[in-house]
């Protein structure tokens, strides 16, 4: 807390492209009201000007896929009274942990001129794994709004108002026509967490799962759906292997239909 | 008015008419149109709107719309959209709330005309059931009512059905007895396109003196009543609606139930689809200041997990509690509440979900196997 009684935030990065820091910042509207909200105490993509900690909120953008990071994450925990991961990265390991599946030093030695210089952990995970976690907020990016929502509630000290139904409710509410039953594409809409607000399939396009496995998700039915749809294994299985592949219902799915 | 005089006959060409005469009455005109594959409900403003020619095939999951060569109006059966859309929306705001105590009632304009265009018998008794849920109970709802108040219902009798309907079962269709202001039975002949007409209210009467008409003739009258025949007799799906609450009383520990569960996703498509599902979730919202705050109310869905949470945790939850708990109430503890049973056979939930599941074969397979009873493994 400030001297002012403002509460101090911080936003970090681990592994990470950046996009929903972005969508911090793209509250266009609203980051002035934030900002007298609360200080902005540590956030390096919008300012290099910092307030050493403890911070009261601390948002977790990334992946921990370093053994640097997996060091910096519990110091972070320690310095933050409450702390929130965002995005598919924080909260499932992101695409990068796309490499979870394979051998890891393969990839450096193919990619990086002196791979002696790269250090790396064998998965990237979610920080869940490494530290307590007080709330995930999921998504790839996140929801500039869901965002709003979660630091409005986190501030006010209620529940925030973060739905774990499937994308498919939103979608309906759109009024948009299913891509499944219309016209025979593979959807990942029935499994995944609301909170895009169905963008996808508003443009005739499947769901990516880009916010992860909703509350009850039945991969294994949707995946036979796929296959039935003409999908092979193999993309069915890439299909659930995605943004947030690395979370635990869309891993086993991706490795059974895998083989 | 009983519907028992003598049915009226226009031509085609001037259903346009009625619509510009709907418009002059201060009605916005809501009607079927063609969207990303699919016949869906929205504004119209003239009949070119309509989805003229075209036709629709249906399957559990599946469907696709087709060119018919006669140019029917409404040769398509229901899609995505129900009516429930435009009286009980998806998403309100109910108030606003600012921090000196003064709330704001987001009053729905209760001057709204709204007319339906094109409404199937069995969504005129989807309306009939949301007014008995949301009206007409102790505590009516002020954002349905105000929807609800002056809506013109054009009704159209469904001379084809579509693969998924079972209205005949239900009692609610092909041909729509009651609760419209018009009702239109389309013919299309070598002699002409033409719609005979039903007048059901005052309301209607003046709409339809609006435009040229006449009185229908013997043939044209048994024509209609002859290719309703038709399509009641075409009705593939079926429920056995007789003894069917006892039949589900009889089976909630019923091995079926956990085998619907391994399909069902718990997407919640069937009741976003199913023109009387009206469940609701309300939420509130602040500003970062708390100086500012709104109460939205959206669809929910009894499939969701979180729906059922109370304190100590989820009252439903596994999918096999959460799709027995709705079957049950579509088809059973309805009628124990509302007089009549919650579904009117209109298929949409069998089309929209992703995995086909199929409310009339699921509930054949409980009546084959009444009385078995879930084997407990712990
Ligand atoms: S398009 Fe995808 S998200 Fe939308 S209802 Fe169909 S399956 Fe669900
Ligand atoms: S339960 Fe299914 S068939 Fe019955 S009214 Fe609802 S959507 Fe139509
Ligand atoms: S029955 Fe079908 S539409 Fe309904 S929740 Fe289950 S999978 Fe979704």
């Amino acid at each position: 807390m400030m001297k002012d009684g403002r509460p101090k935030l911080a936003v970090f990065k681990f592994s990470s492209c950046d996009g929903c820091q972005l969508s911090i910042l793209n509250l266009e509207d609203e980051l002035l009201e934030i900002g007298q909200r609360v200080t902005i105490a540590y956030f390096l993509e919008a300012s290099r000007a910092t307030v050493d900690g403890p911070y009261d909120v601390g948002l977790v953008e990334g992946s921990i896929s370093t053994p640097h990071e997996k060091e910096l994450i519990k110091d972070i925990r320690r310095r933050c009274r409450t702390l929130i991961a965002i995005g598919a990265c924080a909260t499932a390991g992101g695409i990068q942990a796309l490499r979870n599946w394979k051998d890891v030093k393969e990839f450096i030695g193919v990619v990086y001129a002196k791979p002696e210089y790269i250090e790396t952990l064998e998965k990237a995970t979610p920080v869940s794994e490494h530290v307590k976690v007080d709330f995930e907020l999921r998504g790839c990016p996140v929801n500039k709004y869901q965002i709003l929502e979660v630091l409005t509630a986190f501030l006010a000290g209620r529940k925030p108002d973060i739905p774990s139904y499937s994308v498919c409710v939103e979608c309906k509410r759109k009024g948009t026509v299913c891509v499944v039953v219309s016209r025979g594409m593979a959807c990942l809409g029935p499994v995944t967490q609301a909170g895009c607000g169905a963008i996808c399939p508003s443009y005739g396009r499947g769901c990516y799962g880009c916010f992860g496995p909703m509350e009850s998700p039945n991969v294994e039915s949707l995946a036979e759906r796929f296959l039935q749809l003409g999908v092979s294994r193999r993309d069915a299985a890439l299909m659930f292997k995605g943004f947030t592949g690395w979370a635990e219902p869309f891993r086993k799915a991706g490795e059974v239909l895998e083989g | 008015m009983s519907g028992k005089e003598r049915p009226l006959l226009i031509n085609a060409q001037d259903f346009d008419g009625l619509l510009s005469s709907l418009k002059k009455l201060g009605y916005t005109t809501y009607g079927p149109t063609v969207r990303d594959g699919a016949v869906i409900y929205d504004v119209v403003d003239s009949a070119n709107d309509l989805p003229i020619g075209i036709g629709d095939v249906q399957g559990p999951g599946s469907y696709r719309l087709r060119r018919r060569e006669d140019g029917a109006l409404f040769g398509y059966v229901v899609g995505p959209h129900s009516w429930k859309r435009f009286l009980h929306p998806p998403t309100v705001k109910l108030y606003t709330i600012s921090s000196n105590g003064k709330i704001l009632a987001s009053v729905e304009n209760a001057n709204q005309k709204m007319a339906f265009l094109g409404v199937r018998p069995c969504e005129l008794q989807a309306i009939r059931i949301l007014d008995k849920v949301l009206l007409e109970g102790e505590y009516p709802d002020p954002v349905y009512a105000a929807r609800r108040k002056d809506v013109f219902l054009l009704a159209v009798n469904c001379v084809e059905p579509g693969e998924n309907c079972f209205c005949a079962s239900m009692g609610t269709g092909p041909e729509a007895k009651e609760g419209f202001d018009l009702c239109l039975t389309e013919l299309l002949r070598p002699e002409g396109h033409s719609f005979l007409v039903k007048v059901g209210t005052e309301k209607g009467k003046e709409l339809i003196s609006s435009v040229p008409h006449r009185q229908a003739n013997d043939d044209e009258i048994e024509l209609a009543s002859k290719l309703l025949a038709l399509s009641r007799e075409r009705m593939k799906k079926k429920i056995e609606i007789n003894g069917l609450k006892d039949l589900l009383y009889r089976n909630l520990e019923h091995p079926h139930w956990d085998e619907v569960a391994k399909r069902c996703l718990a997407c919640g498509n069937c009741t976003m689809v199913c023109p009387t599902c009206f469940c609701t979730t309300v939420s509130e919202a602040t500003d970062l200041f708390l100086k500012h705050a709104e109460r939205w109310r959206r669809w929910d869905t009894c499939f969701s997990r979180e729906f059922s949470y109370i304190h100590g945790g989820p009252i439903r939850y596994s999918i096999s509690a959460r799709y027995r708990h709705w079957l049950m109430h579509k088809m059973a503890t309805w009628v124990d509440q509302f007089g009549t049973p919650g579904c009117v056979g209109c298929g949409r939930c069998i089309t929209w979900c992703p995995v086909g599941i199929d409310i009339t074969e699921e509930v054949k397979q409980i009546g084959k196997r009444d009385g078995e009873v879930k084997v407990k493994v712990e």
